[in-house]
């Protein structure tokens, strides 16, 4: 498909500036480069401002429930394996009614490719705190400043078992571009963490707080060393946000080892069952 | 006249094999010739507690739990208290003669059969697990039952666990039936000697409630299932993993039950046949995910098995507190197509029906049972598919370049493409357009809930069915119900041919005429039901006007018991108060 294939009669609904404008331009732009198209891929939401995107995007999407956009990805990807697998979700979504899910996913290295769309808040509802928003964060649900510790997504991911880690900074299109194909082609679960400002409610993580204070990791660093990777992990804070890929690991994708679909997937076989009658007997 | 039912019960300690013991007897009776209901009580406990199997036997169907007990095995001191009450005249009651066991509590009437079960097991090669086989084996020889039968059961079950094993437990059913013919030789009776009915011709599966689910979905072409372990049902998951490569679906044990259907969801958004299954407390948390599939018309089906609520209630118990809950969760309006099975049979026929209803209606679909239909086993003719053929309604196997996913239609049912197909869409938990794009515009907002709550109507009128009909048209007396209190009902009714049975299977949507037409007239209606607040009367007035003035309700976690059903329907139909 082509760019303007990708487009819907929908025009985004984000607001002037946001962060999801340019994420949703660098996962088209891979799209365009790897060929996916409504033959070979599917998308899966979860609620909130990122939520919107597969209004925008001509790729054959659900968006579903507030938190579980991960479980229904693996219920897709389970029944049809052999199509590309994206959820977009966000940082409430994920880690607050979600978090559960995240862990479990990642622990079972799903096949999937996972945009975590991390604005530090909760932006559709219009600006509470969220699991990942800074402590001492000052929002409409924390007028006294946020009591709560943030979650830490790139070490809960490493240390539930995700194989491809990254971070990335919502306003570098070709960056995101090249990460979110990497992402895609590593067979298993892959988790980046799209650091994104919320123009209207998150002052903050903004796009020149993220350009001051990031910076991309070079070929010095190995991804590979994950007690060095879950180091790297802990790093945010002025002039000290790493982005590029944190963590990679070797291990078999949760589809590669289910013997019953390893020739065909699920949905490319026969419902009919005619051999029924030596089960039934066992009963008799 | 009805032929006599015996009552046999086998009781012990969790892992003492009371469940194994009692199946394997059952089938037993099923090869003898007989028809069998069985009826397990255990605690929510792994190892010790009580557990206690009722096997009943008749040449005639049984199809309910009895309080009585004809003969009783023992396996501890326990089952001789609990349950030498039930003992009903001139009853037997085998015990390990060993044990010094307090029999002071047992009727005078009761004949007593000390057998050295434990030692008997020990000289057979195996433990003091091995008495349960060596209780079979005189058992079989007291009430006369054909050996070679039980011996090819055993032979059959223990086969997987390797030949020593298999080799003990024939040794020890052998003592167990040598020991009994020869010490008790002048009281032996002649009550599991081959009956000539038909079921030593046809043959017989010996099936419960969970099992003939999984067989279901299996048979109706089940590629995946996403299914929380959780008491009553967890015997549906154990069942489709077992046979998930030679059949080719996937069972996954998700996370919790908010994935499970939510994972079932999104396999069915790729085209799969999709099941998950629960308890009521598990469809509690899958309560958000039975909107989303109804609000993107996502298929999925839903087993519901019913225990004692609300909260942890009664894990290992049964009740039928869920229908209106099942009925109406979620927030906002679908199509919702409950049906409830009163049997392991009717288990089987629905659950393959919901697939194709859960298809054509591109809508979630969800078949209640309980706890009593679980779990217990009954014998049934070897379940017959070769009527059976997916239907998979309106999916398309094309592309179309004009393709509309939520395409305006009068039945309900737009045309159904799946993800990967070529075809655009967004299957949308937002109210959306056609394409399935998001919107909040009122004409359209309107049109889509007229289209997806048509399809009630759509199926009201092609696939609805009115309830089942038992007993005289012209009764003394109509009783109503609906899940496992259909069993014990028609176990009483074989002593009252004035009576009739109105057996409702189909809930949303309501078969309202039939019901009417089921009740109008009736001289005496009475409502059965296991719950507190007579949750099926209630729907029935609802859809109908008729308000049922007698209930008989119980949620004491137990099923009715046919002793007790029999005296209220004497009762009922004497005119006097229940």
């Amino acid at each position: 498909m082509t760019l303007p294939e990708l487009t819907t009669p929908c025009s985004p609904t984000w607001c002037p500036g946001c962060g999801n404008l340019p994420i949703w331009a660098a996962f088209k732009n891979a799209a365009v480069a790897q060929g996916w198209d409504n033959t070979n891929t599917a998308l899966v939401a979860g609620i909130g401002c990122h939520g919107h995107l597969v209004n925008f995007t001509k790729l054959t999407a659900l968006e579903g429930l507030h938190g579980r956009a991960l479980p229904v990805a693996c219920g897709l990807k389970l029944a049809n394996h052999a199509l590309n697998v994206f959820v977009f979700t966000g940082d409430g979504d994920c880690f607050g009614e979600g978090g559960n899910h995240l862990l479990h996913t990642a622990r079972r290295n799903h096949d999937l490719t996972v945009l975590m769309h991390d604005n530090g808040l909760y932006a559709l509802t219009t600006g509470q705190t969220s699991p990942l928003s800074p402590h001492g964060f000052t929002t409409k649900s924390t007028p006294q400043g946020n009591p709560d510790e943030p979650l830490n997504p790139l070490a809960i991911a490493i240390a539930a078992g995700a194989t491809f880690v990254a971070r990335a900074y919502a306003g570098d299109i070709p960056t995101l571009t090249q990460l979110i194909i990497a992402a895609q082609q590593h067979r298993g679960f892959a988790f980046v963490d799209v650091l994104q400002p919320c123009t209207t409610y998150n002052k903050q993580f903004t796009h020149q707080f993220f350009q001051e204070n990031t910076y991309q990791l070079d070929s010095a660093y190995d991804p590979t060393n994950k007690l060095a990777a879950y180091a790297k992990a802990q790093d945010f804070g002025l002039k000290n946000i790493p982005l590029g890929l944190i963590y990679r690991g070797e291990k078999p994708c949760y589809e590669a080892q289910i013997p019953q679909i390893q020739t065909t997937p699920l949905v490319r076989q026969s419902l009919v069952r005619d051999n029924l009658a030596q089960l039934f007997k066992t009963y008799t | 006249m009805p032929a006599p039912v015996l009552s046999l019960k086998i009781g012990g300690e969790a892992g003492q094999g009371v469940k194994s013991a009692g199946l394997m007897l059952a089938k037993f009776a099923t090869r003898a010739g007989f028809n069998i209901y069985d009826y397990l009580e255990y605690p929510s406990l792994i190892r010790g507690g009580h557990n206690v199997m009722q096997i009943n036997i008749s040449a005639d169907p049984v199809t309910g739990p009895f309080t009585n007990c004809d003969f009783l095995i023992a396996l501890n001191q326990d089952t001789i208290n609990k349950h030498s009450e039930e003992l009903v005249g001139g009853a037997g009651i085998l015990v390990d003669g060993d044990k010094n066991y307090d029999l002071t509590r047992l009727p005078s009437t009761v004949k007593v059969f000390p057998v050295p079960l434990a030692k008997l097991a020990q000289a057979s090669g195996g433990n003091a697990l091995v008495s349960n086989t060596v209780a079979l084996g005189a058992t079989l020889g007291l009430l006369g039952g054909a050996l070679t039968t039980l011996k090819a059961i055993l032979t059959e079950n223990f086969g997987a666990k390797g030949a020593d094993i298999t080799q003990i437990n024939l040794a020890a059913v052998q003592a167990g039936y040598d020991y009994a013919v020869t010490t008790f030789a002048r009281q032996l009776s002649t009550a599991l000697a081959s009956s000539g009915t038909v079921t030593s011709t046809v043959p017989q599966m010996v099936v419960n409630g969970t099992d003939a689910c999984a067989l279901a979905a299996i048979a109706a072409g089940l590629q995946f299932a996403a299914i929380y372990p959780m008491s009553p049902i967890s015997g549906i998951l154990a069942t489709l993993a077992e046979h998930q490569e030679e059949y080719g679906y996937m069972y996954k044990q998700p996370e919790d039950e908010l994935a499970a259907i939510n994972m079932a969801i999104g396999a069915s958004f790729a085209g799969a046949r999709a099941l998950t299954a629960t308890s009521g407390g598990g469809f509690c948390l899958m309560t958000e995910g039975y909107g989303l599939a109804g609000m993107t018309e996502t298929p999925v089906v839903i087993i519901e098995g019913m225990r004692g609520g609300p909260a942890t209630g009664l894990p290992t118990w049964s009740e039928q507190g869920d229908l209106r809950m099942v009925l109406h969760a979620h927030q906002g309006e679908f199509p919702r197509l409950v049906l409830a099975a009163g049997d392991a049979l009717e288990a089987f026929e629905l659950t393959m029906e919901a697939f194709n209803l859960a298809d054509v209606y591109q809508t979630p679909v969800v078949v209640l049972l309980d706890k009593n239909i679980c779990d217990h086993d009954q014998n049934f003719p070897i379940f017959d598919t070769s009527a059976y053929r997916a239907d998979r309604g309106t999916l398309m196997d094309r592309v179309d370049p004009g393709y509309s996913r939520y395409k305006l239609e009068p039945t309900g049912i737009s045309p159904r493409a799946v993800a990967g197909s070529g075809n655009f869409f967004i299957a949308n938990s937002d109210e959306h357009d056609e394409h399935g794009y998001s919107t909040e515009d009122t004409t359209m907002r309107q049109l889509q809930m007229h289209k997806r709550m048509s399809k009630l109507q759509t199926c009201a009128h092609k696939h609805m069915r009115g309830p089942k009909l038992f007993g005289p048209k012209d009764a003394d007396l109509t009783i109503v119900s609906w899940g496992s209190t259909k069993g014990p009902i028609l176990e009483a009714l074989k002593s009252f041919p004035n009576v009739k049975y109105v057996h409702l299977t189909w809930l949303s949507p309501f078969p309202a005429q039939d019901v009417i037409s089921a009740l109008q007239g009736s001289k005496r209606l009475l409502n059965i039901e296991c719950n507190y607040s007579a949750q099926l009367a209630g729907l029935i007035k609802e859809h109908t006007g008729i308000a049922i003035a007698d209930n008989l309700l119980k949620y004491t976690g137990r099923p009715f018991f046919v002793e007790e059903l029999t005296e209220k329907i004497a009762r009922a139909l004497t005119e006097s108060p229940l």
